[in-house]
């Protein structure tokens, strides 16, 4: 039973980290509600969010790569990824991607290619904050003890 | 006439459009876990074909087979937006009664007053949580009551 503990209060306090750092927000906490009877769902749902903003990142890096930059090609790219980050709470991520969008209005390319590498390292650090938290959670429900419930 | 009598024992049964992966994941979620059936498209011409009112599909009097009581739909989607998406479900005999709601990560206030002029039910802003939805399901309860 200590180990359950032990992981429990690690649990807590690394997801307490992850909003006080701002690397979360309420809307992630919107999504664990939901898992509450079906635990698979914010894995479900973070799993896609890896596998289209990679799809997205990678259009990214090719639009901004043409001879001619069609900006209004990469503010779609951009908003998309706004908004699935938005919508998974992934918020440093969608902050990089409004910044984004305002370069791509002003068709700033270098402002574009600055924030496309500034989105990127969002994106792989929240992905890597993410993939510790739900190993945690399997930790936890390995030892045979229930994920803690925040409020 | 009504297309749409569901009685308290049955589930009604909502199309989700939206073209972002993860915000259909989310809304589908969110509407099941409010006790409704849900079927989602990724685009305005997928969402009409599934209504009937594709280009090709002949406009019958017994279309809405498929017993649609809501839809959602996104604002913001490549081809057709769920504005015009809205305006062709309105201009149809058959499926202009259907309450629907849009969705948008934006909040403007024109946007708003053009798509509620224009008969949505709702607009809603996203990221969709919880407790919108639980608004929503008890705002179409009302419409059926």
């Amino acid at each position: 039973m200590e180990i359950i503990g032990k992981l429990q209060k690690q649990f807590i306090d690394f997801i307490k980290a992850l909003y006080h750092e701002g690397f979360l927000d309420d809307q992630f906490l919107q999504l664990k509600l939901q898992d509450e009877s079906s635990p698979d769902f914010v894995f479900e749902v973070v799993t896609l969010f890896f596998e289209d903003s990679e799809k997205i990142i990678n259009n990214l890096a090719a639009t901004l790569q043409q001879q001619v930059v069609d900006f209004k090609q990469v503010d779609s790219h951009v908003h998309q990824f706004k908004g699935s980050s938005s919508s998974v709470g992934a918020q440093r991520v969608t902050n990089a991607c409004i910044a984004f969008r305002n370069f791509c209005e002003q068709k700033n390319l270098e402002g574009c290619v600055q924030c496309l590498q500034h989105v990127k390292h969002e994106y792989f650090l929240v992905k890597n904050k993410l993939e510790t938290l739900l190993r945690l959670e399997q930790q936890i429900l390995a030892a045979g003890g229930t994920i803690p419930v925040l409020s | 006439m009504d297309f749409y009598a569901s009685s308290s024992t049955e589930e009604p049964h909502v199309l989700a459009v939206d073209d972002n992966l993860v915000d259909r994941k989310l809304v589908e979620r969110l509407l099941k876990k409010s006790s409704c059936k849900v079927t989602t498209a990724e685009n305005g011409l997928r969402a009409l074909e599934y209504l009937g009112l594709g280009a090709d599909q002949e406009h019958s009097i017994n279309g809405n087979d498929s017993q649609v009581n809501m839809i959602i739909t996104d604002y913001c989607m490549p081809g057709m937006t769920g504005y015009e998406l809205l305006k062709k479900i309105k201009e149809s005999s058959i499926l202009k009664d259907v309450p629907v709601v849009i969705m948008s990560s934006e909040n403007i206030p024109t946007r708003i007053d053009q798509c509620l002029e224009e008969g949505a039910q709702m607009f809603m802003l996203k990221p969709l949580k919880h407790s919108d939805v639980k608004r929503l399901r008890c705002q179409l309860m009302q419409c059926q009551g």
